[in-house]
């Protein structure tokens, strides 16, 4: 109870009411709802199609939503226009499933690509020290020169979280952070995922469909079945419930 | 309750589809026009856009003007002949490359190679997120990708264009120089006798517009690409096709309005 109450004396960062999205016929949310406090990671859990990339592209307003209200940092994304919008994002890092980095730029040239462009009277030597930095807080600062194509899975998802962090947001959204690596490279994202948000002071929302990175990262997991999120709290609570599209979740991973 | 019933059709799926495919990009070139006037400035990437477009095509330009200025005079040498009229010869090919071959083949020559190649660029970037990592952070893809892209073909297609011309002219003048001995001034001098300020502004004018045209619809496939990488194959080929489409109809319009002016 008391714990209940100190969440909610917390900042709200993310407010999601009652959200629909359907392409076409294919409905996707249907009716998902959920707060996000500041500095708290919430991991939302779900199968392949439940619309759980769909739920934090709707938050940084890549896609509109049908129905329902998106409030982030006290803005409703959805009313926003370009300008207000590119001001929010400003605040928001998005880390993408494949990494999403740009093939035909070196490392440097990716992660001076959004600081360049959003803070035009940074000096040469600003925008390098930058780079180095947040390169450091990724541990790979050898890769400055690199191409995109020349770095591993790990490597390039590093690579997207630091082109993220270079701009200091408050808000990240990791889509599947894990997906396509191996275990230790799994371990070594889900640390960093917990060094950003103890060093940048983030408010994290995690998509993943890992259990392990959903135990090592998230404060609070989000069990999103159909479209709407069904349980949500900590990690033992959410599959200590019999519902049986939980169980059934928890028991096809690998965690017993 | 709230689930969004399924689309009602107009008229019927498909000539929704088909109205919908019209209108969409006449909404990417009004963007365009919007976008370009509008600060920030993307100068140093269309300077490297203008590279790729113009220099990266100068040895293909070069090839393909020169033997068709070679061979459009060896082929009209003998009906031109026939009827003694051989010395109109340089006249005759200054006109048909100034007025028509050098534009022409300059932008087919462009939709090819660039056209295709931003199509695949961006739509390999489109289905890789690459356009939505540079939007959600906060970075306008459409100014940074089209416009520079947009802006390079319009600018160095003409460039090209001009090019194209004096290499096929030096193809013609060779031809016409290894038959009847004629100087090199004297050729030219015949060659622009005929030739008035019309015919190279009105190539001027073709060119600006099918340089806009192959960035535009190279940009607006590659920026619409969907289905993953066969997207992209789709994007490309559309490019190359839609555009080599538009420049002969474009060419068709240009020649009417130029002839009722003439």
């Amino acid at each position: 109870m008391s714990n209940e109450t100190n969440i909610n004396k917390r900042e709200l960062v993310i407010s999601i009411q009652d959200l629909y999205k359907s392409f076409g016929d294919n409905h996707v949310l249907r009716g998902a709802t959920l707060d996000v406090y500041k500095r708290e990671n919430v991991v939302v859990l779900g199968r392949s199609g439940t619309g759980k990339s769909v739920l934090i592209k709707i938050i940084c307003g890549l896609l509109k939503p049908d129905n329902g209200i998106v409030n982030v940092l006290g803005k409703e994304v959805d009313k926003l226009d370009n300008d207000e919008l590119r001001e929010l994002r400003l605040k928001i890092g998005f880390s993408f499933q494949n990494s999403a980095l740009y093939d035909s730029m070196t490392v440097r040239e990716n992660l001076a690509f959004p600081l360049v462009r959003n803070l035009r009277k940074l000096s040469q030597r600003q925008v390098s020290d930058a780079i180095e930095s947040v390169l450091n807080d990724v541990g790979l600062s050898q890769t400055i020169d690199q191409m995109p194509s020349e770095l591993s899975g790990g490597q390039r998802k590093r690579i997207g979280i630091a082109r993220t962090l270079i701009l200091h947001p408050e808000i990240m959204l990791y889509d599947e952070p894990t997906a396509g690596l191996d275990p230790i490279t799994c371990t070594e994202i889900n640390k960093l995922i917990n060094l950003v948000r103890e060093k940048f002071h983030t408010t994290s929302i995690i998509i993943t469909h890992d259990l392990t990175c959903a135990k090592e990262t998230g404060d609070r997991i989000a069990m999103m079945i159909d479209g709407k999120f069904l349980k949500q709290g900590k990690f033992e609570e959410v599959f200590q419930d019999h519902d049986e599209q939980i169980q059934n979740f928890y028991n096809y991973n690998f965690i017993k | 309750m709230k689930i969004k019933k399924s689309r009602k059709y107009f008229i019927t799926k498909r000539f929704d589809n088909f109205f919908l495919n019209l209108y969409s990009p006449f909404q990417f070139i009004s963007r365009f026009f919007r976008e370009v006037f509008k600060p920030p400035y993307e100068f140093k990437e269309i300077i490297r856009q203008c590279y790729e477009v113009g220099y990266k095509s100068l040895a293909l330009i070069t090839l393909t003007g020169f033997v068709t200025g070679l061979v459009f005079t060896k082929q009209s040498r003998p009906s031109l002949s026939e009827f003694g009229a051989s010395s109109w010869l340089p006249s005759l090919v200054a006109i048909a490359i100034i007025r028509a071959l050098a534009p022409l083949v300059t932008a087919l020559i462009t939709a090819g190679k660039v056209g295709s190649n931003i199509g695949a660029e961006l739509g390999s970037m489109k289905v890789s997120e690459q356009i939505d990592a540079m939007e959600v952070s906060a970075v306008n893809p459409f100014k940074f990708l089209v416009v520079s892209r947009v802006i390079a073909t319009t600018l160095m297609v003409p460039m090209l264009m001009c090019y194209t011309g004096a290499v096929a002219m030096l193809g013609a003048y060779l031809n016409v120089h290894q038959n009847e001995m004629t100087s090199f001034i004297s050729f030219f001098q015949q060659a622009f006798d005929k030739i008035s300020f019309l015919d190279i502004f009105s190539s001027l004018i073709k060119s600006i517009v099918y340089g806009f045209t192959i960035g535009i619809v190279g940009c607006y496939q590659g920026y619409n690409a969907a289905q993953g990488t066969q997207g992209v194959g789709k994007a490309a080929n559309a490019s190359v096709v839609i555009s080599m489409f538009l420049i002969f109809v474009e060419e068709i319009l240009i020649v009417q309005i130029t002839n009722s002016i003439r």
